[in-house]
């Protein structure tokens, strides 16, 4: 990366490089490639739409790792339902 | 004597674990200790070359398994050193041709007779890799500052740990420093931070190892070169000695960094 780069804002690349060998290593390390996560996040949201309203386009599931211990995070929003704003109001 | 058993090996080949191998074996054996380094990629054989005893190979490793030749017969003395000796690689073979336990049947015998046998393994996490690491009670981890050969080495370390050989340690090998000062390569205390394990050495990118792969003599040998120093730091660290990291990269990348050397856990 030259000076130029660096004005303009770009990242240094090694900094790219970290983060990329990061998240293929949560991957590899927990054996579920992002396209397996995608598909267990469509399964997950079927079976959670059988229970309850969910916001579908806002839901986050990911892999994070904290020393030996991974962990699947899944943040699911709830649909603003219009029985729950009824109840509320 | 009872050697100590140092495996050196890689997820991604070509990262430098046939030179490490010769470099930490001459350096060891100039320090004193008696080395023999065993050649484990069978059917690739180059440690040979890299410490420039090809042309005095009779028989390898195979024909001691396969009880062609006596252990001693196989054994190529170094033209340098007194203490330095090579068990070559087939050539001609597979790696099928070796078990787990031939090779600790081989370094059982080869034990009393030398402070250190270093073996160079074959890249991947297949049979040849099975084969290097089934006698050591060392292993080192030659990683390059590029995303795909970190990644690998993580895949090693996993296999290495479930073998209960005790913590692998890592060796970061063509370290560019302006490159890392630039920002434009991973530093090592970025790569610890991804990576699970113990530093042992980094060592420099050096246009002199290539030089000394050219004439069969390893840069350690070479007091101007600044990889060969780095490998001679290795072979003490493997001794036990507390020989601190000189900071190759900017204070920041690596120097800052130090204190986190040893990391119980990943990214
Ligand atoms: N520190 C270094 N500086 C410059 N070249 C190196 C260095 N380490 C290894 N090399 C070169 O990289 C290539 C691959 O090294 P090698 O030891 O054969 O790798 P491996 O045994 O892991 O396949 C060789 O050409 C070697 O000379
Ligand atoms: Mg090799």
């Amino acid at each position: 990366m030259n000076f130029f780069e660096r004005l303009r804002g770009e990242r240094p690349s090694a900094q790219t490089a970290k983060d990329r060998l990061q998240l293929v290593l949560v991957h590899d390390r927990a054996d579920l490639p992002p396209g397996k996560l995608e598909a267990l996040k469509d399964d997950l949201i079927a079976t959670l739409s059988r229970h309850i309203e969910i916001d579908v386009r806002k839901v986050n599931i990911s892999l994070t790792q904290d020393r030996h211990q991974q962990r699947l995070v899944a943040d699911i929003p709830l649909a603003p339902s219009r029985a729950r704003r009824r109840g509320a109001g | 004597m009872t050697a100590r058993i140092a495996t050196i090996t890689s997820g991604k080949g070509g990262v430098g674990k046939t030179t490490a191998t010769a470099n930490l074996g001459v350096a060891l054996a100039s320090a004193g200790f008696r080395v023999v380094c065993i050649d484990g990629d069978i059917g690739l054989r180059n440690l040979d070359v890299v410490m420039g005893l090809e042309n005095r190979i009779v028989y390898d490793l195979v024909d001691i398994i396969e009880g062609r030749c006596k252990l001693r017969q196989a054994l190529i003395k170094d033209k340098r050193l007194s203490d330095l000796y090579l068990i070559p690689a087939a050539q001609t073979r597979d790696k099928t041709a070796v078990s787990p336990q031939d090779m600790i049947r081989v370094v059982k015998d080869l034990k009393p007779d030398f402070d250190w046998v270093l073996i160079d393994s074959p890249a991947g996490i297949e049979r040849g890799f099975r084969n290097a690491v089934a006698p050591a009670d060392l292993v080192l981890i030659v990683t390059n500052p590029e995303v795909s050969a970190v990644r690998d080495a993580d895949r090693i370390i996993g296999l290495v740990e479930a073998e209960e050989k005790g913590p692998p340690k890592l060796i970061v090998n063509r370290v560019k420093p302006e490159m890392v000062k630039r920002g434009d390569m991973l530093s090592t205390g970025d790569i610890l931070d991804v990576l699970a394990i113990e530093l042992i050495g980094v060592v420099p990118e050096d246009e002199i190892v290539t030089v000394a792969t050219n004439q069969g003599s390893p840069a350690a040998l070479d007091p101007r070169s600044r990889a060969g120093k780095a490998f001679r730091e290795i072979a003490r660290r493997m001794n036990g000695e507390d020989v601190p990291f000189e900071s190759l990269e900017s204070k920041d990348g690596f120097f800052g960094r130090i204190s986190r050397m040893v990391r119980p856990g990943g990214a």
